[in-house]
């Protein structure tokens, strides 16, 4: 996206522009109308306070949670902290289990990610590349699964897994987050399929090609970009999951990252550097997936806006 | 959706329609088993069995359901709370929803053609990125944070008013989540914290692929930018606008986690949804077939929203 940003706007997108080089554009014709006014820096000054205003409560949780809880009552959650100190994060990792939560979480997400979008891929190839019928009536039908609130799911899910002795397992969570998550990918997959060059199909029918061929040689290699997009959002999307991880895992040695943040919010109320340590916590790996998938994600959000 | 598709994979649409595909050879269907069979054992089976639940009574999924009929919604259809849930459902909305649109609208097109020309586009991506920081924050820890922040006794907000000398002490200052009036209110402006990001990164990458010249033509023309954000923006924009409604509007009849991590509908009931509410009846108080009927009733609204997404999607896909 920032590449097509870059395509359509203007000359200026890097480097903060000279006097010189604005007083050329506008000669140009092409700069006049975007002189920096007073009231333009009021603009800007408006709007970037706005966004410190929005990642303010992600800094509060930063500094707090390297405060010690004296400082935070005589000092207060504003000012930045006497000294820094790491007690409230050991405190609350250790309290928590949270490298067990963390290694849950992974689990969980890295396999609904590899099987989610095995299943779509597979299904999205029948019904894009196959187009077999009644190919609208069960994309339709995902689409509906997808919306659907996980209420409506949940008991009779709950029910299942008791019955097949994987309540109170992740891989309860695993099988049920692949199956709702390839509906989403199935959704999104077949239409991309559908949009296949119909010239390098016809050219491997020609050459002979069955369905195994063409999905393996021909049409998974041309994908796998695609794929590995999906993967990286039935990752996050997984992560941040709550309520089946409330319903499904009860015992503390199975909660994921996301469940136990939830229940820790009651937890510590009297200690409030250390519930933002918790926070800061359960941030940090979201985070750093971030930053690592930035352009991924970014780009990924407009996919999402079906889902 | 075309975002995802690289460009080997990319073909002009207008192929597709002069080309017809050829005959197929082999075996296509088989492939979609394993997906179909998954499906209809977690999603199809669940749902109907759902469904069946909500006509019967069966108290802490203990023993067998009994056949009730009709009774769960009859009792649900007079019961005050399970209305008063719809009701915040609608505030919801215009947090989620409403809110988010418009403020979004504002802030992705003041980034996109007036920050953007006048500071360069580091400024604009810097500002949007603040903005979308919220949105990869799981829903819990969103919910843990602010809990933390409103908290009555330790807050952030309390502490410090109390610091400034605004109240005597955290006693006296406004109990955000505890407060039944005031519960509604922080919610909601979490949940707008939260939605803004969505709404101005779909914006952004709108006006990113919408033709330009217009504007500049509009601009050459004397047209301020308020009048090409009104007349030009808003009618490039109208596909993702309509796109962002629905599924924000399907995502705050949907929510649950920021209402069970903040206030678990409370205090009493003033911050109840229909998702929560169900919840509270099928786990909390072991009303299964209750919390069935509620489940049911919200799903079949959100079908509706379902189709009319699917409706609204296949008629841009054939105009685009």
């Amino acid at each position: 996206m920032s590449q097509l940003l870059s395509e359509a706007t203007f000359a200026n997108e890097t480097k903060q522009p000279t006097e010189r080089e604005l007083k050329k554009l506008s000669r140009r014709g092409q700069g006049g109308f975007n002189r920096r006014t007073g009231f333009s820096w009021g603009v800007l000054g408006f709007i970037v306070l706005a966004a410190l205003l929005w990642i303010a409560p992600l800094y509060l949780a930063f500094v707090n949670s390297v405060k010690s809880k004296a400082d935070y009552t005589t000092a207060g959650p504003l000012s930045l902290p006497s000294n820094i100190t790491f007690e409230n994060i050991t405190a609350f990792w250790i309290k928590a289990n949270f490298t067990e939560k963390l290694w849950n979480s992974f689990q969980i997400s890295f396999w609904v990610a590899i099987f989610g979008v095995l299943l779509s891929f597979l299904t999205a190839y029948a019904i894009g590349i196959g187009r077999v019928k009644g190919r609208f009536f069960i994309l339709a039908l995902f689409m509906i699964a997808f919306t659907i609130p996980a209420e409506a799911l949940m008991y009779p899910l709950l029910k299942m897994a008791k019955m097949v002795n994987l309540y109170d397992n992740i891989w309860s969570l695993i099988i049920i987050f692949s199956v709702l998550q390839s509906a989403f990918g199935t959704y999104l997959l077949a239409s991309v399929l559908s949009d296949f060059p119909t010239e390098i199909l016809e050219a491997a029918r020609i050459d002979g090609a069955g369905s195994l061929r063409l999905l393996w040689s021909v049409v998974f290699p041309l994908t796998r970009p695609t794929l590995l997009v999906l993967m990286v959002f039935f990752f996050i999307w997984t992560w941040n999951e709550f309520l089946y991880p409330l319903v499904l895992l009860p015992s503390n040695s199975s909660q994921t990252v996301s469940l136990s943040m939830g229940l820790a919010s009651g937890q510590y109320t009297s200690e409030p550097t250390q519930q933002a340590a918790a926070a800061l916590v359960g941030i940090l790996p979201t985070l750093i997936f971030f930053l690592i998938f930035q352009r991924t994600l970014l780009k990924g959000v407009t996919m999402g806006s079906v889902k | 959706m075309a975002t995802v598709t690289s460009p080997a994979v990319r073909k002009p649409r207008a192929a597709k329609a002069t080309k017809s595909r050829p005959a197929s050879t082999g075996l296509y269907w088989p492939w979609a088993i394993p997906g179909l069979v998954a499906f209809t054992l977690v999603v199809v089976v669940s749902f109907v069995w759902n469904v069946y639940l909500s006509f019967t009574k069966w108290n802490q999924g203990l023993g067998t359901p009994k056949w009730i009929g009709l009774d769960n919604y009859i009792k649900l259809f007079q019961d005050d709370t399970f209305w008063q849930s719809f009701l915040h459902s609608v505030v919801f909305i215009v947090s989620m929803a409403v809110v988010p649109t418009g403020l979004g609208l504002i802030i992705a097109s003041a980034l996109f053609d007036y920050i953007a020309p006048r500071f360069g586009n580091g400024s604009s991506a810097a500002v949007r990125a603040a903005f979308f920081l919220p949105q990869i924050i799981p829903i819990a820890v969103a919910g843990l944070l602010w809990s933390w922040m409103l908290s009555s006794q330790q807050g952030i907000f309390n502490v410090t008013m109390v610091q400034w000398g605004w109240f005597p002490s955290v006693d006296q200052a406004p109990n955000w989540l505890g407060n039944a009036g005031l519960a509604m209110l922080s919610v909601n402006v979490v949940l707008i914290w939260i939605q803004i990001g969505y709404t101005v990164t779909i914006f952004m990458s709108g006006l990113a692929r919408a033709d330009q010249s217009v504007h500049e033509a509009a601009a050459i023309d004397g047209a301020g930018w308020f009048q090409r954000f009104r007349m030009i923006t808003i009618n490039q924009l109208a596909p993702e606008i309509s796109v962002v409604l629905l599924t924000t509007t399907v995502a705050a009849l949907k929510v649950f986690a920021p209402v069970y991590v903040m206030t678990q509908g409370g205090p009493g009931t003033a911050t109840n949804v229909p998702a929560y509410f169900s919840y509270f009846n099928f786990i909390q108080t072991g009303k299964v077939g209750y919390g069935a009927a509620i489940s049911t009733v919200l799903a079949l609204l959100l079908i509706a929203f379902a189709i009319y997404l699917l409706r609204l999607q296949t008629k841009q896909g054939e105009n685009r």
